[in-house]
């Protein structure tokens, strides 16, 4: 460093917060006779403008070129101090911040000269690490103003639409001929029983005709790079090869219906799932000629018997096809045997008993005691042990069907390791925060929506799919992103490239890469979080995570004991 | 720092177990001031040569705070810091300190009230531990190793292993784990030592009786660390070689 350290500390009262308890003008008193410190003070409110004033002026004034406070917390006001800081000039990251409130004064309230002397201590560590401080940029990188959606189902599509009606071109990727997913081989849609095919015609006219929308039919992902912003898909488009580059990406792959191989003596024929059910609508509407009795068995193969999770739509759906089959053959027995019956909110509810009243019979079957299809005489016959009546009934079935769950599609793996995203204990993709950030992946500039990420019906995969597309549309917008400067960086001529920051890494943020010395590691600094474990982990020690340095929290810390070192002469 | 009292230092994640404190304060939730807390932003950042160091240079009690797993801010860096923490404390226990003094919990950004009771805790366990006693040349041992190579893989892969297994897929279990990883830290401590001791001029002889070694472990150590070219002969006394270390320097801390 040639140019010599002159630190400003400004020890706050935050009013009797921290001057109630800490004695403040003897901690500022110390403070400037910390090694390096050319200036303290304190303030009534630093956060205030007043106290902002003081900062700034005793930049000027001190030429400081460390700033210290010590307060309340970084977590709401270190953007605050940073930013006064870079008013006057001083790179924002040359700024620490000291907690004497929050972790100090407010919880040794009766403990006054321990927290003064905690304080002092605090105060010394914060200089100690401010003294190694290093000026950071943060770069601002730009975004490619296009989006890609993979999967044109429902949830993709009204991803895409949306994306395109803010502005946007958008790319609209998917793997069959057609677009509508899953839609294409429904019948009636719940709760409204308006026809799959009229609704969906309405959405693929509104979809292709967009003008900033383009489709891609018949195409796979072959791969993908790059960073928010700056992605770059190729793509195989009927046999052949397209680059894309786009600024950010909704995955929207949807989900497909479990194959009951080997449950229930599912054949595809006599004992269908619910799926098959509908196209089998779908092509005879309702005229189920020779079929007296129906069996729907739910949670086939749900719930603990092949997945673990409930599949979330099965009950409605077969309320709907139980309902639709009753109300058009009122002679048919419709029978749903279910462990426990799913129907939400008001709307379904009502539906439900609709069909109820329509004449649907509904069995309830402890979940430990399944029903089991098995023939006789030719014909099958459904055993469902009735969990009030204590006992098995059997019920004889012309067709039975299987309400099997939605589970992912098998390509998903592979997707989820091109985007670098991850897939949850149920292989469905996982979202940053259940609550918090519902449709964003944990990387910047890829989201998520519909049954990619799980079960859910056609209201709520469109309700993602526009949640999609407007945190989709925030970089779009915005144009650029800022990277944070908080990131880590490798020094090639200790690195070895073994890789095991790579390993680590949950942004694909560090990698290995060819060089002309060798295999070294690279970071990339728009993806990396700062959150350092590849600095822990580097077996070279060759990482160092800016702002957090080995040296910094070193200094930190052995400043709590070294007392007498670190004050000046 | 007052004398009598026990000194800690706490290494808080800043999306969890720093808002979990802060949220302490807010909530008046008091607890006992011996603390010192030092924010990093995952509990992953902690190696384990820091909190060696802070043992070494004072704390009688050192705490680690991160989030509940499946929480991390950046999905999987407390299963790290899990591991980490776990080669720390078996370091400090070969060099004879008390794997007590280090303590890692998860404590969400919504638990103040458990937060200060998990200090006011912690705090009591050290003060009954008293102050820290230790023998410098030990510590110093194990910080050196902490720096090897081999347990910072060892340190970061344990995880890997246990789940998913090696290269080859071999899945170790915990058992198998634990054996490797005592035995490595063992040998790597009794390396550092020797090396430690070979700052001044040693025979083979004067070592086993200095650290009251078995003469061929000792030898065999020699052995190794002259092949990595960590110590050298210093001259032949009466037919018998006497080694060096080369440089200290690399692999520990910077002073």
């Amino acid at each position: 460093m040639t140019e010599a350290l002159r630190i400003g500390v400004f020890i706050c009262h935050c009013g009797t917060n921290i001057g109630g308890v800490v004695d403040v003008p003897v901690v500022a008193e110390y403070a400037s006779t910390l090694k390096n410190v050319v200036h303290a003070e304190c303030n009534l409110y630093t956060c205030s403008s007043d106290g902002l004033e003081c900062i700034k002026s005793a930049i000027k004034e001190y030429e400081l070129n460390r700033v210290v406070v010590a307060s309340c917390t970084p977590r709401t006001h270190e953007p605050l101090f940073r930013a006064t800081c870079e008013e006057v000039g001083l790179n924002s990251y040359l700024f620490e911040f000291v907690n004497i409130r929050d972790q100090c004064s407010w919880v040794h309230m009766y403990e006054p000269e321990l927290a003064t002397e905690k304080a002092k201590d605090l105060v010394r560590m914060g200089v100690a690490k401010a003294a190694l401080l290093e000026p950071l940029e943060e770069l601002s990188s730009d975004v490619i103003p296009s989006a890609v959606v993979i999967g044109a189902g429902i949830s993709g599509m009204t991803a895409a639409l949306s994306i395109a009606k803010n502005g946007f071109y958008v790319h609209l990727i998917e793997k069959e001929r057609e677009m509508g997913g899953l839609l294409r081989r429904l019948y009636k849609l719940y709760p409204t029983e308006e026809l799959a095919d009229d609704f969906l015609e309405q959405r693929i006219k509104a979809v292709g005709g967009h003008e900033r929308v383009e489709l891609h039919l018949s195409t796979s992902i072959k791969d993908i790079t790059g960073y928010v912003g700056q992605f770059k898909v190729i793509l195989d488009e009927n046999g052949a090869e397209k680059s894309i580059d786009c600024g950010v990406i909704i995955v929207a792959t949807g989900a497909k219906e479990l194959e009951p191989e080997g449950l229930y003596e599912y054949d595809g024929k006599q004992v269908i799932t619910q799926l098959q059910l509908e196209e089998k609508l779908r092509r005879d509407a309702l005229n189920l000629d020779g079929i007296e009795n129906v069996v729907m068995i739910q949670c086939a193969g749900a719930r603990g018997e092949v997945v673990r999770y409930c599949s979330k739509i099965c009950c409605m759906n077969a309320i709907k096809n139980a309902k639709l089959i009753k109300e058009a053959n009122p002679d048919i027995n419709v029978f749903i045997a279910h462990n426990e019956l799913q129907a939400y909110g008001e709307e379904y509810e009502l539906y439900y008993r609709a069909a109820k009243k329509a004449g649907v019979r509904f069995l309830r079957f402890p979940r430990e005691t399944r029903p089991k299809v098995r023939t006789s005489d030719g014909k099958l016959v459904v055993d469902v042990f009735h969990d009030r009546m204590q006992m098995n009934i059997p019920l004889d079935a012309d067709l039975v069907v299987l309400s099997v769950p939605l589970v992912q599609n098998p390509d998903a793996e592979r997707l989820s390791k091109l985007l670098k995203v991850p897939l949850g204990q149920d292989r469905f993709f996982f979202e940053a925060h259940v609550k918090l950030r519902p449709v964003d992946f944990a990387t910047d500039g890829i989201f998520l929506c519909g049954t990619a990420q799980g079960p859910k019906d056609i209201e709520e995969s469109i309700s993602q799919g526009y949640a999609a597309a407007s945190r989709a549309t925030i970089p779009l917008a915005k144009g650029y992103v800022l990277s944070a400067a908080i990131t880590s960086s490798v020094d090639e001529a200790k690195c070895v490239g073994c890789g095991i920051c790579e390993s680590v890494c949950p942004y694909g943020a560090i990698a290995v890469v060819e060089t002309e010395e060798g295999r070294r590691a690279r970071v990339t600094g728009v993806k990396c979080k700062g959150c350092g474990t590849c600095g822990s982990s580097c077996i070279k020690k060759a990482v160092t995570m800016r702002h957090f340095t080995d040296e910094q929290l070193i200094a930190q810390e052995r400043a709590a004991f070294v007392t007498e070192e670190v004050v000046s002469e | 720092m007052k004398e009598e009292e026990v000194n800690l230092i706490g290494f808080l994640c800043n999306w969890c177990s720093y808002a979990g404190a802060d949220l302490a304060g807010v909530s008046r939730f008091q607890y006992p001031p011996n603390i010192r807390i030092i924010r990093v932003m995952c509990s992953g950042r902690v190696d384990p040569e820091l909190i060696l160091d802070t043992f070494l240079h004072g704390a009688d009690g050192v705490f680690i705070g991160g989030c509940h797993f499946g929480d991390c801010h950046y999905l999987e860096g407390n299963y790290y810091a899990e591991k980490k923490i776990e080669m720390a404390k078996r370091l400090l226990k070969v060099a004879g300190v008390e794997p007590e003094r280090l303590r890692l919990e998860w404590v969400s950004a919504s638990e103040g009230e458990r937060f200060a009771a998990v200090i006011r805790a912690f705090t009591e366990e050290i003060k009954e531990l008293g102050r820290i006693k230790y023998d410098k040349e030990r510590v110093e041992a194990v910080l050196m190793a902490a720096a090897d190579y081999r347990l910072r893989i060892l340190a970061t892969k344990e995880r890997e292993l246990l789940e998913g297994g090696n290269k080859y897929g071999e899945v170790f279990t915990q058992h198998e784990m634990d054996r490797l990883l005592d035995d490595m830290v063992q040998e790597e401590y009794e390396a550092k030592r020797i090396l430690l001791k070979l700052k001044k001029p040693r025979s083979v002889k004067e070592i086993v009786s200095e650290l009251n070694m078995k003469p061929n472990v000792v030898l065999q150590h020699i052995l190794d660390l002259k092949r990595h070219e960590q110590i050298e002969v210093h001259e032949i006394r009466d037919n018998t070689p006497v080694y060096i270390a080369r440089e200290l320097s690399e692999g520990g801390l910077t002073e």
